[in-house]
């Protein structure tokens, strides 16, 4: 995959962050980022910008109510001598509309990058991407580097908004070779706050998988993602940067883990289920890509991120599950009570 | 011919259990041992099964599961390796007990069974008890099953990026340069050497500056004699061949027990490749002579291996 090399003259003198936006920060990703920027004492301003307003309060950080598919973004870049924008409004779940999420997406993130190409006083971009631009197949190498081609390129969903976003990010950063352009493609978020598809695929009462697959999955500890941007937020780390938790889980693994009971079907009855589940059952989002994702599994390589920063994801991927396991309350699996009631019955030789 | 002596010197280590006979001492004593060591392997399997089922294993980026493959997957095919085909292992001394290399056999069989009883042989017989991480086809990590438990025992995709990761990390790592039209050739072209590819190998090789150790079997040609291929139906399938053989499809299922040939398999000298600049890679004169040198050894290795076991059946 055409991916930008973190570039040689990072040299240049990295006056550091003054005005920081922060698109997307209504939901749990921006405020996060918003809220560890805000702590920095060397930012002036930190301004959020979403659609709707925020849930949860955000402290210092100004609140900006707008929609970033108008133009209006860029009277607000002009006005506060924004500096540093976090790009972090990519739209997962999208299965609920997806019309509207393409358009928050792509039309979003153009509006956003035109603004961003005007301003004088803009000398940093950072965009939160998915390790979904990779797509998801059996064709697929084992690990995926950021210089390697998709096999099987993403057709639909918010995974095909991503690659269009980067290529749009990749255009801005020709034309404005000044700028120091991050993109971070991110493995799946889990933690104690994640409210995503996935998060609510795996509170399923029964988890449906696909038969005869087991894919290799790896996730991001939210604390870990949020770190990752303030970092790239504060410092100069140009480029494109796969981001995810070490090490590999195996769905199977996963599941036992946080003791979800299985229910193995083929691939065209999980999508029956999770369409009846987004109808039925508030499963937003189960979508095609998840799906795919789910049947093959994805694997990042991390090297180029662990040496840029110096600096390695504290949770693994199997630590991120468990934290995000153990903080929701994803129960004791039955099969293992079972086990473990059968071989050390009670007034056994245990 | 250069090889002959190394196959005579790993022959009295072949065949392990006919040493263990002889031991049959005091009846007694063995039954005692015996319930002991079986309480023991209750207990361990027990263990086995609850980590199982907790989820509490490690696996590798490339999928591999080590204790599902050491407890599960090996003692399933094992008897097939040590019974069924009677697998011999010659020139063992050729593989490293560290380090990267890259084995190159020849893939006959009309199933890829070849495969995995040279996973089974060095991993039971090479005194350093190697993984071997086959490169298989795309076509494995499509269908339901096969896809997950190759990736769990060890095996992945064939492609340069896999392979150099794999060789980097210091594994040895097999192939079958002739892929389809090796192991999907019909038995009247048994044991000849099918084009092996644009020598994708090689280069790999030279990347990553590994011996390359060539590697005969003899033996899977004879389990499924392929005597006809329906066309239409691999087509309609999506498979790169429907084989007829003399029992499959004619007795449904039980064409499939493949037939109890007797195998060979040799491991001739490492063809190094740090003589070579790993630039070369991208010369194709180096990387064809180097390919054809590794398929004429082999070539060579077959017909050794073939005058030495004689027939196919009916031999111990």
């Amino acid at each position: 995959m055409s991916s930008m090399r973190p570039s040689a003259s990072r040299a240049r003198a990295s006056a550091p962050a003054r005005v920081v936006l922060v698109t997307g920060v209504s939901r749990f990703l921006g405020a996060r980022v918003a809220d560890a920027l805000q702590a920095d004492p060397g930012i002036e301003r930190v301004i959020g910008v979403d659609t709707v307003p925020p849930a949860m309060p955000i402290g210092r950080t100004e609140f900006v109510r707008i929609d970033i598919r108008t133009p209006s973004i860029a009277k607000i870049i002009n006005a506060a001598e924004v500096d540093t924008v976090v790009h972090l409004n990519l739209v997962t779940m999208t299965s609920a509309a997806r019309m509207k999420a393409k358009e928050i997406n792509v039309i979003g993130t153009m509006q956003l990058l035109a603004a961003c190409q005007r301003s004088s006083a803009m000398r940093k971009i950072v965009v939160r991407s998915s390790a979904a631009v990779y797509g998801s197949s059996g064709h697929d190498p084992a690990v995926f580097t950021e210089d390697d081609e998709p096999v099987l390129p993403p057709t639909s969903g918010y995974a095909k908004d991503a690659v269009e976003v980067e290529g749009y990010v990749r255009g801005l950063a020709r034309r404005r070779s000044d700028l120091a352009v991050s993109v971070l493609r991110f493995a799946n978020f889990l933690g104690p706050s994640v409210d995503s598809p996935l998060s609510r695929y795996f509170h399923m009462p029964v988890v449906p998988t696909v038969f005869g697959f087991d894919p290799r999955l790896q996730f991001i500890h939210e604390d870990d993602g949020v770190e990752v941007l303030r970092r790239m937020a504060v410092e100069d780390h140009p480029g494109t940067f796969n981001v995810a938790g070490d090490g590999v889980v195996l769905l199977s693994q996963a599941l036992r883990r946080a003791g979800r009971s299985i229910l193995r079907l083929p691939a065209p009855a999980v999508q029956t289920l999770g369409d009846m589940g987004r109808r039925f059952g508030g499963l937003k989002g189960f979508s095609p890509e998840l799906l795919r994702w789910l049947t093959y599994g994805r694997v990042l390589d991390t090297e180029r991120l662990a040496v840029e920063l110096s600096w390695r994801p504290k949770y693994s991927s199997d630590e991120a599950f468990a934290d995000f396991a153990d903080s929701q309350g994803l129960g004791q699996s039955l099969p293992l009570a079972l086990f473990d009631r059968l071989t050390n019955p009670p007034g056994g030789r245990r | 011919m250069k090889h002959e002596p190394v196959m005579e010197e790993a022959r009295p280590e072949m065949r392990p259990e006919a040493q263990v006979i002889p031991l049959n001492t005091d009846a007694a004593d063995r039954l005692a041992h015996d319930s002991e060591s079986l309480d023991h392997k209750i207990a361990s399997a027990l263990r086995f099964v609850r980590r199982r089922l907790s989820g509490e294993y490690e696996i590798d980026e490339f999928g591999f599961d080590p204790e599902l493959n050491d407890r599960l997957l090996l003692p399933i095919l094992r008897p097939l390796y040590e019974r069924w085909f009677r697998v011999e292992m010659l020139g063992l001394e050729n593989v490293p007990d560290d380090g990267a290399a890259l084995v190159v056999g020849n893939h006959s069989g009309t199933l890829p069974i070849d495969g995995v009883m040279l996973q089974v042989g060095l991993h039971d017989d090479h005194p350093a008890h190697r993984n071997l991480r086959l490169l298989g086809a795309d076509l494995v990590y499509q269908i339901p099953v096969l896809a997950h438990l190759a990736r769990k025992s060890g095996h992945t995709l064939a492609c340069q990026a896999d392979a150099a990761r794999l060789l980097a990390k210091g594994q040895v790592v097999g192939v079958f340069p002739e892929g389809f039209k090796g192991v999907g050739k019909p038995y009247s072209e048994r044991y000849k050497l099918q084009r092996f590819g644009r020598g994708g190998f090689v280069a790999t090789a030279l990347r990553a500056q590994v011996p390359i150790i060539p590697c005969a079997i003899v033996g899977a040609e004879e389990i499924y004699p392929k005597i006809a291929d329906l066309k239409p139906l691999a087509r309609l399938l999506g498979f790169p061949y429907f084989p007829v053989t003399p029992t499959w499809p004619l007795f449904g299922a039980l064409g499939l027990v493949p037939l109890p040939s007797k195998w060979i398999i040799a491991f001739g000298e490492p063809i190094p490749t740090d003589e070579y600049d790993p630039a070369q890679a991208d010369d194709h004169m180096t990387v064809f002579d180097l390919t054809d040198q590794v398929r004429e050894t082999i070539q060579n290795m077959l017909y050794d291996l073939l005058r030495r076991r004689g027939p196919a059946f009916f031999r111990v």
